[in-house]
């Protein structure tokens, strides 16, 4: 019921909730949270790469653990990589389960793993310059709470 | 083993990817740090300072007194920053 998918396209919100809508037809909620490129401080464009081989498997890995802690029906995580601009979806988690709380806090579990484990890197530009973006240490503690719970 | 570079640590390097026979010597993550340090050029200024820095071995984070087999493949790489 999970699907994992890194693609250098964009992707349709509304038709992936729809996916996993039709693959989990039990659920009573699906919670989904959506990343976009901001455009702080000028940035023009960003560029991600990843380790191909390990993204499915950590990803793989972060639902699985997901799944121990909250009765999910299904989820779907789509990272996009390559070049993209302000505005763009980057990153799209949604969780199917029977109730909305499980589904909230297996999204915000998802996203605060993918953001400090999932081997993705981000290269800004601006003016023409570019410069790969620093770990923040506010990403740690939040991944760090689920640890304590 | 084989050695993989990611984000800036690839770029200092001056290339993704190297084949390496396990160095006499080097037992730990960390040995194989200090070996790649001696190899001059991009090696020596990437690890130099190893707090910046994050390892895999066949893709699962790990730390650096993880002891290592020739057959591994190790991926050297800074903090994580995607989503």
């Amino acid at each position: 019921m999970n699907t994992i998918r890194i693609q250098q396209g964009p992707f349709d919100i509304g038709a992936e909730i729809a996916a996993l809508s039709a693959k989990t037809k039990d659920a009573g909620a699906i919670a989904t949270f959506t990343g976009f490129v901001r455009p702080d401080d000028g940035l023009t464009s960003l560029t991600l790469e990843h380790y191909p081989q390990m993204t499915e498997r950590e990803i793989t890995q972060h639902i699985a653990e997901a799944s121990t802690r909250w009765p999910l029906l299904g989820a779907t995580i789509i990272h996009r990589i390559g070049h993209m601009v302000p505005g763009e979806a980057i990153v799209l988690v949604a969780v199917a389960a029977s109730h909305r709380s499980a589904a909230f806090q297996a999204c915000d579990f998802l996203m605060d793993y993918l953001k400090t484990r999932a081997p993705f890197w981000k290269q800004e530009e601006r003016d023409g310059a570019v410069q790969w973006v620093e770990a923040k240490a506010s990403d740690d503690t939040a991944a760090q709470r689920w640890r304590s719970e | 083993m084989t050695l993989l570079y990611f984000a800036w640590v690839r770029q200092k390097i001056g290339r993704s990817e190297e084949i390496l026979t396990l160095p006499a010597g080097v037992r730990t993550v960390s040995d194989l740090a200090t070996f790649l340090q001696k190899c001059g050029g991009g090696h020596s200024e990437v690890f130099a300072d190893l707090r910046r820095m994050r390892v895999a071995i066949n893709q699962e984070h790990c730390d650096f007194e993880t002891v290592l087999r020739d057959e591994d493949e190790v991926a050297f790489f800074p903090p994580v920053t995607g989503g």
